[in-house]
């Protein structure tokens, strides 16, 4: 098999694993918030309500942790069997940040997730309280690490090179890099928006079953305010990451706005397909001089384009898909969250149908987590860290056929695993909060 | 002052090894006897471990760090030469945990489909974590003779692990359950000797390196010391017989003890592991000094280390105290 076929083949594993693992933190990471919203709630209104909606609420967030751990635990063995050159070439950085994540967050996390379950009868209140906050806090300390090592592969600082070998210079700065603060405000409000949907689609299941359930009535209301306010954050925030990366990867954006040469004046493409072997636009549909105007805020500005970085240019097709699905999603999510927000106005039931929209939209929220992460990570090749290393220079020795086999075997246990956390997910709603 | 940072980072690893293989090793072990138990004694058998099993497989990942993150040259090597046996690891983890969850949630055949995959995703990711360890301690040598080696070795872990699990229900149940956990960590302990008795027998013969370690120089102080080591092992291995003797027989105080004695089998055969490889991390090719990673970044893993750790161990200390006693059915009441 062609070498650039078995580096296919490893991406598309990783990738698949990646994919699959980022879904359950973006639920689990705000979902820990919400749970301890829900637990103070009950600890200050001793509402039965609030009792039922928590322990339901946990049973979410335990399947939810499970599959984010145990996929977790694959990532943690892929680096090794499918990048050892990322180790070898940045692993006196990567190391550090992934062993502090392992260290502050997850033993934490899975730690106090055991009293937070089982514990509520064998611990006093606070200290039941005080574990569901140990879980939110090292999920969200878990995502800080992880970002950071990612911001750090995109827009890298604080290093230096001794012999050959890259090291921290400056630990702070390789920590708080360019895109760092931008990317991780912008994947915490991600998982904000993804756990509300979550909320606000399950709890519109249930009343779709049962109008008169007093918990669902308040979980649909709490899910739909925080969209409702997280919405149009999100937007501003991932405005200013979107500034942020035309400033230290131009790269990147040439490729989501499909700008294939570096000119004055450049059209906004609202929408095209990119070909990436004639490298032009078919069916572009442009506003003129819009993306000059978007980006520079003066319609006349020179913009990149990716011939500028040719060879080592982003592939345009697919980063302009997601984007656009991204920011099409974002925009969805935002008046469906006002849209709600109104409806269910001092105790009123949304319409049935509309119960039906938020139930169709419940992991609205991967999709379009998923879309960006597709950006950020597409719009980074060839490289896996910036300037630093290729992805190509990355790959390990395993074969093909080994790659091959373990793809398959990924993809049927991933499968599976993903049908049957809906289908329990579907019955753990539908069931209610009567058990 | 100068620290020997990857003989640190060494032991911390085999620190997180050992947790590993004793905290994920009695619940894989639950998990693997499951299929002995009836529908009831299985809700205990689940409950008893419920709280714990995340954090336990949190260990590896702190073990499989160290290695990814203070030995990179090394992690390559092995993780690579490993690729099939951790793939099939990871997927046997993958359904325990799902399972675990999934199963309290599921009724009728479906729960009994999630109790089936709870069993086999328990027991291939042992199966498969001592055909690694067999693969690791041969360094990787092809050859049908190293294979069978490899498949053996995974044989007397699943055996092992059995064992601790059965050694955590002795202390986690009473009543029938626990009478049924006796029988079992008998019959696990007869498959340990067996497996540590032909590990022993079967390393030095297939590595010369291993064999100089043990037997250079025999007799000499060295080695006839070297030789407490199998000594303590039958020891503890006596101690686990008598003390599920007496239980068997009736007396109740000692319920803590075959998993001590379990526990120290399990030590004493790591610290003879340990003792055969040092200084290698691949044995005969590459030493600890050789694979690590650069001081700077040891050393700001050295700071986060000793200040987590000893937190680490704090909490995970109160949650073991928080759910000590006897296990009782009904999750998340």
């Amino acid at each position: 098999m062609e070498s650039a076929e078995v580096l296919l083949l490893a991406r598309a594993q990783f990738g698949l694993n990646i994919g699959f693992h980022i879904l359950f933190p973006s639920l689990t990471i705000a979902l820990g918030w919400i749970l301890l919203y829900f637990r103070i709630r009950y600890a200050r209104s001793g509402d039965p309500a609030w009792l039922a909606t928590y322990k339901l609420w946990t049973k979410v967030f335990a399947l939810s942790f499970a599959m984010g751990v145990v996929s977790g635990i694959t990532m943690s063995f892929q680096f090794g069997t499918n990048w050892p050159g990322y180790m070898l070439k940045v692993g006196n950085i990567a190391g550090p940040l992934l062993a502090f994540e392992v260290l502050t967050a997850f033993f934490l996390e899975a730690t106090f997730l055991g009293i937070m379950l089982f514990g509520m009868n064998r611990v006093p209140g606070w200290v039941h309280i005080f574990s569901s906050a140990m879980v939110a806090i090292g999920t969200t300390l878990s995502a800080f690490w992880i970002l950071a090592l990612n911001s750090w592969m995109q827009t890298p600082a604080g290093h230096v090179v001794e012999s050959g070998q890259i090291i921290a210079g400056d630990w702070l700065k390789v920590i708080f890099n360019p895109s760092f603060p931008y990317r991780f405000v912008h994947m915490l409000l991600a998982s904000g928006l993804t756990a509300a949907f979550v909320v606000a689609g399950l709890s519109a299941w249930r009343l779709l079953r049962a109008q008169d359930d007093a918990s669902a009535r308040k979980t649909l209301r709490t899910g739909l305010v925080l969209a409702a306010v997280l919405a149009p954050l999100q937007i501003f925030v991932g405005d200013l990451h979107g500034l942020n990366t035309l400033e230290h990867q131009p790269s990147k954006i040439a490729a989501i706005e499909a700008i294939w040469k570096t000119e004055k004046g450049v059209p906004l493409v609202l929408f095209a397909i990119p070909d990436d072997e004639r490298r032009v636009n078919e069916f572009a549909i442009e506003i003129p001089k819009g993306a000059s105007l978007v980006l520079k805020h003066d319609p006349d500005a020179e913009l990149k384009g990716t011939d500028a970085f040719a060879p080592d240019s982003a592939p345009v097709a697919p980063v302009f898909f997601a984007f656009r699905a991204m920011v099409g999603l974002g925009v969805l999510m935002l008046a469906l969250a006002w849209a709600g927000v109104w409806a269910s106005r001092r105790g009123r039931l949304p319409s049935r149908r509309m119960l039906w929209v938020f139930a169709a939209c419940t992991f609205i929220g991967w999709i379009a987590t998923l879309a960006g992460w597709l950006v950020t990570e597409i719009g980074r090749q060839p490289w896996l860290v910036s300037g630093i290393l290729r992805t190509a220079g990355a790959a390990g020795a395993a074969s093909g056929a080994q790659i091959g086999v373990s793809l398959a075997g990924y993809i049927v246990t991933y499968t599976v695993m993903l049908i049957a956390y809906l289908v329990v997910l579907t019955h753990l709603a539908g069931k209610g909060t009567q058990t | 002052m100068s620290l020997d940072l990857p003989l640190i980072f060494a032991a911390l690893m085999g620190l997180a090894m050992l947790m590993y293989v004793l905290l994920d090793g009695y619940d894989l072990g639950v998990g693997m006897l499951m299929p002995g138990a009836n529908e009831r004694e299985q809700e205990l058998m689940v409950a008893s471990i419920g709280p714990f099993w995340d954090a336990n497989e949190t260990w590896l990942v702190l073990g499989v760090g160290i290695l990814l993150v203070a030995f990179p040259v090394a992690h390559g090597i092995i993780l690579g030469a490993l690729y099939l046996p951790v793939v099939a690891m990871l997927i046997g983890l993958m359904l325990r945990g799902v399972a675990f969850e999934f199963r309290v949630k599921a009724e009728g055949w479906h729960r009994e489909l999630w109790n089936w995959l709870f069993w086999f995703g328990s027991f291939l990711a042992s199966f498969a974590q001592g055909v690694m360890l067999g693969r690791f301690i041969t360094g990787f040598h092809p050859g049908f003779g190293y294979y069978l080696f490899a498949l053996l070795v995974g044989a007397a872990l699943c055996g092992g692990y059995v064992l601790l699990g059965a050694a955590w229900l002795i202390l986690k149940t009473e009543g029938v359950l626990q009478r049924k956990a006796l029988g079992w960590a008998r019959w696990g302990l007869a498959w340990v000797a067996l497996g540590v008795a032909l590990v022993s027998l079967a390393t030095p013969m297939v590595s010369p390196t291993v064999h100089a370690k043990w037997f250079e120089d025999f007799p000499s102080a060295r080695t006839l010391g070297l030789m407490l080591l199998p000594l303590a092992s039958v020891l503890a291995g006596w101690v686990l017989w008598e003390a599920t003797g007496r239980m068997k027989r009736g007396e109740r105080e000692f319920d803590w003890m075959p998993l001590l004695a379990a526990a120290a089998i399990f030590a004493l055969a790591f610290a003879g592991l340990a003792y055969s490889l040092f200084p290698y991390v691949v044995i005969d090719r590459m030493t600890i000094w050789e694979a690590a990673a650069h001081p700077s970044a040891l050393r700001v893993m050295l700071a986060g280390v000793v200040i987590v750790l000893p937190l680490l161990v704090a909490y995970t200390a109160f949650a073991y105290r928080v759910f000590r006693g006897k296990a009782r059915a009904g999750l998340y009441e």
